[in-house]
């Protein structure tokens, strides 16, 4: 696979949910190791979006391209297995609430690694760290607060180390200081490990610090992309509503 | 006319849930032999469908072996056939109503139990959560659940069957004083191999049917709470009469 090509393409996807066109002709490409943040309203689509990243939902109509793999027409024996590629955080978490803290991040590691139980142990240790998380690993996800469960499943998204990652929210119900953890981290695996990471957030100033790219979701598809300078100056009136947080405006017509 | 439409409208339904049902007992019959198995989870499930069940098995089977030795020892009794009382109650049993029962008792306890647990995955995004994982659902929760269900099936049927018969000669000798010797005889007198193999081959089934529609139903909730309890009721009335169908056919089938 040459350079060159995008790592994730959606390719005029269309999708219908409960009776409503929610995706219309969506069109996006995310570069290879690029942070791609998408923002838009509430109810826009954007869980649906992501979601479409990795299999989960099915288009009605265009096309999901990874890595040069078209995921739409894949069986399902081989998505499965694609997946691994993949880590992702749920917008409410979706923490196995039978495990423990431990045993949902080791969960990934057990069952596609070869690792020994220490190797496992350290590994989940070391992620928990990283989300600022101590002496939980024990707790059931329902002894935890909002905020923690996000930390668990974005701990347990990364624990494999994946080269694509998918954030659904991840800093929402944060404390602007955990956020801010939480953004660098998107940052350095970005950097380090040259990670392809898909952001879905609400919060701009974590969108201008971690994206290479920005793009607008509004009424079924990209209505504005640029990086975080050029999206800022847009001129879109969506764009500058949303981002000043203004209550009038074509958003809210 | 309308009541037309309305049954030709349950008949594609019914078709499609056993379509569908098929399809998912063909997807967990291919991923019961792929790699990795989750020993830890299959024992899990079995000590849950097994070991826990044992009290309501204990209960239900040697309390219906006692009501049958009651009933037909007061019929037998008008017609001076009191002797056979032990066999009409293992007979009965084995072939009939430990499998059944067990099936029926289990499905409430267990089939129900599975759908609600699936379904809350479901409606909290954990079965999505299970996917993005590269963990295919019917892999990680319906093969063990499966599993469990046709080898613990059986074995409870095997001590429902024991116990019924246990029940049976308790009324018999000890309330109804038939003489002990005489209705041991009889217990055994009339039976073969056969009648013991055509009950455990029933409940394995019996087994592969409660858990696999406690887990399809769990599978296919939709809506929030209210949808998993939807969920937990269809799985049992749909597994009850599916069972009571099945038995049906394979009692023709197995004598
Ligand atoms: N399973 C579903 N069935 C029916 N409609 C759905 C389903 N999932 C999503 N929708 C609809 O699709 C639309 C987009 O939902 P989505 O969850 O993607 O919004 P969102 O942009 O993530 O919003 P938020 O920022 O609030 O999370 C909503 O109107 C929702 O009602
Ligand atoms: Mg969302």
């Amino acid at each position: 696979m040459n350079d060159n090509t995008p790592m994730i393409s959606l390719q005029h996807v269309d999708k219908t949910l409960g009776g409503r066109k929610v995706l219309d002709d969506m069109s996006f490409d995310v570069g290879r190791g690029d942070s791609f943040v998408i923002v838009g309203g509430s109810g826009v689509g954007k869980s649906v979006t992501i979601k479409h990243i990795i299999g989960l939902i099915k288009p009605d109509r265009g096309h999901v391209v990874v890595d040069g793999q078209d995921i739409t027409t894949m069986r399902p024996i081989d998505l499965n297995r694609f997946r691994r590629r993949f880590g992702m955080s749920f917008q409410e978490g979706a923490l196995f609430d039978s495990m423990s803290v431990f045993e949902n991040i080791a969960f990934p590691l057990r069952r596609h690694t070869k690792f020994t139980d220490s190797q496992i142990r350290e590994r989940v240790d070391e992620c928990l760290d990283m989300v600022h998380l101590e002496g939980v690993s024990s707790k059931r996800p329902s002894e935890l607060s909002g905020g923690m469960r996000r930390r668990v499943g974005f701990a347990r998204a990364i624990s494999l180390k994946p080269a694509i990652l998918l954030f659904d929210e991840p800093t929402t119900g944060l404390d602007p200081v955990i956020s801010d953890v939480i953004a660098d981290l998107i940052v350095e695996m970005d950097r380090t490990l040259n990670t392809t990471t898909v952001t879905i957030t609400h919060d701009m100033k974590v969108a201008f610090k971690i994206a290479d790219r920005v793009a607008m979701l509004y009424k079924g598809r990209i209505v504005e992309e640029g990086t975080p300078e050029t999206f800022q100056q847009s001129q879109n009136p969506i764009v500058q509503q949303f981002i000043q947080g203004r209550a009038e405006g074509p958003l809210t017509e | 006319m309308n009541i037309l439409e309305r049954i030709g409208r349950v008949f594609i339904r019914l078709f499609e849930e056993t379509g569908l049902w098929f399809r998912m007992l063909v997807r967990t019959f291919v991923w019961t032999f792929r790699p990795p198995f989750e020993g830890g989870e299959w024992l899990r499930q079995m000590v849950r469908v097994g070991v826990d069940s044992i009290p309501v098995v204990f209960l239900t089977t040697m309390f219906t072996g006692m009501v049958m030795a009651l009933q037909t020892y007061n019929g037998f009794h008008r017609v001076h056939a009191e002797n056979f009382v032990g066999s009409v109650v293992a007979l009965a049993m084995l072939r009939e109503l430990s499998p059944v029962l067990v099936a029926l008792m289990v499905t409430g306890r267990v089939g129900s139990s599975m759908a609600a647990e699936i379904g809350t995955m479901r409606v909290t995004e954990q079965l999505d959560a299970l996917e993005a994982l590269a963990t295919d659902p019917v892999h990680y929760l319906f093969v063990p659940r499966v599993i469990a269900g046709i080898v613990m099936l059986p074995l409870l049927t095997i001590l429902g069957d024991a116990l019924g018969v246990g029940g049976g000669y308790l009324v018999g000798v000890k309330l109804m004083g038939a003489n002990p010797v005489i209705y041991e005889q009889n217990t055994y007198q009339f039976l073969q191999m056969n009648d013991v193999w055509s009950g455990l081959i029933k409940s394995a089934f019996f087994g592969l049917i409660l858990t696999l529609t406690g887990c399809v139903r769990g599978y296919y909730t939709s809506g929030g709470a209210e949808g998993v309890g939807r969920a937990t009721t269809a799985a049992v009335v749909s597994a009850s009469l599916i069972i009571l169908f099945t038995d049906f056919f394979l009692t023709k089938l197995l004598f």
